[in-house]
């Protein structure tokens, strides 16, 4: 009897086993096709030179010589490389911080909550592709702003906030970072949309009674944001780190010359040891920063 | 006494609090915002307001003109008819295909199922510009591993159809399909296993399980899962633009409304369209694009807000 049982929820396991195969199938089968072959003939171009003609590709091998061209050869690379680099290393800690900070913000009970969370995801429909790259060259905009005295928008009192704080003794470089993420407070709440909600999902999962007791023991909210709060979340601050980082590195002058490379001038071969430096970049600050914040990081279980 | 002021400093503390709080959240609303406004008072001026010293956000002389000039350039309606079907075909292909392979991944291990995942994590983590290239290839001349061929003696060329989407949406590999088989995977992982074995108890298999016991339950991320995919692909330009280069589509529409507004103005070789005016037609053509999304939001922003708290993306 026993044994028969054994047979069964053996049975029953490799059955579940056998599902679970064909739950994924579709999508191996796209990984495969759309993900894994491309990539290796990506890789594969990126050693070759590519000749297109009526036939199709005549791809030769030549080793690392679109690597080179890329890196020595191609005037804009480089360039495009490092400010892409910049961007993100400047940019993804002020978004996260920001996300988290405003996160706590949209918990906390107030008049207008739901219209508040409503607007601060707004972002995450409106800035992204096509629409924000018109929205750089708007010449509306750029008049609107001039003519309404919206620039006191962006201009409000960062000259004088920069004097007081170099006045309160802060390190020239510190003031730049500050003043210039005040003024460039629309790009970055623009993509915190996202984060904001994975940061606010994460805070409604710290159970209640964490603060009730901190409460009763006598805590500052500010005592109870850094006791409780910011270790609880912090494994996400590593998730928010690598979406922002990726988000980051979706869209930009760098994926564009990759592009334009490959469709306009024809030139697979380096456009793919373009895209693969690129990749390997990417690659490599994210293994960085996940180190270097997973060390900090707290699990709770 | 004391215990009175010190109430009382608690009292004032909050109050600044509250204040502090409300200046900025109402502040940064408004820089949210403040696009979307300007866009729509831009929308319905007149050329003549451009200039005006005096019209800063109302209009003098209302005028739809400027709709009627994107809406025709762009082919508006064709437009948002094909954006519509298109993102809906995806959205609903991506979601069934990614809710199979989030659930086949957190509750029905088999072999070699934990290193498939991480190559759900590669597909994240890979940017998109570095497949490109020979994906175009692939649809350019699509064989199917010599399949098609085989049967009808050519490759077709799946460029300027919607079947580069289809495919890759329905094997779950379409944009930011890795993100949506992890938000899947993190929820079906927070279910209790107790549910499921209940489930098998009483006689259900694996799939029955999964459609009537699992999907009602997964309601929240099967909600933020349709939106994000939705909108994703409204706005995307990297794949549609590339897909899709003679396709009447929002995302193409609106990448070639500077160049065509720029030639239904000009008349002739000698360029005498006035810039502002072309980018006030631009900003109206962007609000049409974004309209329906934000209409559409406007409808689900609360089972979105209060289902993606729910989704357990947080794991």
């Amino acid at each position: 009897m026993k044994s028969i049982l054994r047979l069964d929820r053996r049975s029953y396991n490799e059955q579940k086993a056998l599902m679970g195969f064909f739950y994924v199938l579709p999508w191996l089968l796209g990984f495969i096709f759309f993900f894994l072959i491309p990539l290796l003939s990506s890789l594969r171009y990126s050693l070759s030179s590519v000749q297109a003609n009526s036939d199709g590709l005549i791809v030769h091998f030549s080793g690392f010589q679109n690597y080179v061209e890329a890196l020595t050869v191609n005037t804009e690379f480089n360039r495009s490389l490092a400010d892409a680099i910049m961007n993100m290393v400047i940019n993804v800690p002020l978004i996260v911080i920001f996300s988290l900070f405003l996160a706590v913000l949209l918990n906390q009970k107030f008049i207008g909550r739901s219209l508040a969370r409503s607007i601060f995801f707004l972002p995450v429909i409106l800035a992204s592709g096509v629409i924000l790259s018109l929205e750089s060259t708007s010449l509306i905009q750029a008049v609107n702003d001039q003519n309404a005295g919206a620039g006191a928008i962006q201009g409000l009192g960062t000259f004088e906030l920069e004097g007081l704080m170099l006045d309160a003794g802060l390190s020239e470089w510190v003031v730049n970072y500050l003043t210039s993420a005040v003024s460039r407070i629309y790009s970055i709440v623009s993509q915190s949309g996202v984060q904001i909600l994975i940061f606010l999902a994460g805070i409604q999962t710290i159970s209640p009674q964490l603060y009730e007791a901190s409460k009763m023991e006598g805590a500052t909210g500010y005592e109870a944001f850094w006791k409780i709060t910011f270790p609880m979340v912090s494994p996400l601050i590593l998730v928010n780190s690598i979406y922002t980082i990726i988000d980051s590195f979706s869209n930009n002058a760098m994926t564009d010359l990759i592009r334009e490379t490959g469709f306009t001038q024809f030139n697979f071969g380096l456009s793919s040891a373009m895209a693969w430096l690129y990749f390997a970049a990417v690659a490599l600050i994210l293994a960085v920063s996940s180190y270097l914040i997973s060390k900090k990081v707290f699990y709770y279980d | 006494m004391h215990a009175t002021r010190l109430l009382s400093l608690e009292h004032w503390k909050k109050w600044v609090w509250s204040f502090v709080r409300l200046t900025l959240i109402a502040g940064l609303s408004f820089v949210i915002l403040y696009p979307v406004l300007q866009k729509i008072s831009t929308a319905f001026k007149a050329k003549s307001d451009l200039y005006s010293p005096i019209v800063v956000w109302l209009p003098e002389n209302y005028t739809l003109d400027n709709f009627v000039k994107a809406i025709g350039i762009m082919d508006y309606w064709q437009a948002l008819l094909n954006t519509f079907s298109l993102s809906a075909l995806t959205t609903i292909l991506t979601a069934i295909s990614c809710a199979l392979a989030g659930y086949g991944f957190a509750r029905l291990k088999f072999k070699g199922s934990q290193l498939l995942f991480a190559g759900v994590i590669l597909t994240i983590l890979v940017p998109p510009i570095t497949i490109l290239i020979p994906v175009y290839l692939n649809l350019k001349d699509f064989s199917l591993m010599g399949l098609i061929p085989l049967l009808t003696g050519k490759s077709v060329n799946l460029l300027n159809t919607y079947w580069p989407f289809i495919l890759t949406s329905a094997t779950a590999n379409s944009l930011k399909a890795g993100l949506y088989i992890f938000i899947f995977r993190q929820f079906f992982r927070g279910i209790p296993k107790e549910v499921e074995e209940a489930a098998y108890i009483d006689g259900a298999g694996v799939g029955k399980t999964f459609y009537r016991i699992m999907l009602p339950n997964a309601i929240p991320s099967i909600v933020t899962v349709l939106l994000f995919s939705f909108v994703w692909q409204w706005n995307d330009s990297f794949f549609t633009t590339t897909y899709l280069t003679s396709s009447k589509v929002m995302a193409t529409q609106l990448g070639s409304l500077p160049y065509n507004l720029q030639i239904l103005l000009e008349d002739g070789a000698n360029s005498k369209a006035d810039p502002f005016y072309l980018s006030m037609v631009q900003d109206t053509g962007i609000l049409l694009a974004i309209l329906p999304l934000i209409i559409i939001y406007l409808f689900v922003q609360r089972y979105f807000v209060e289902s993606i708290e729910r989704t357990g993306i947080v794991g």
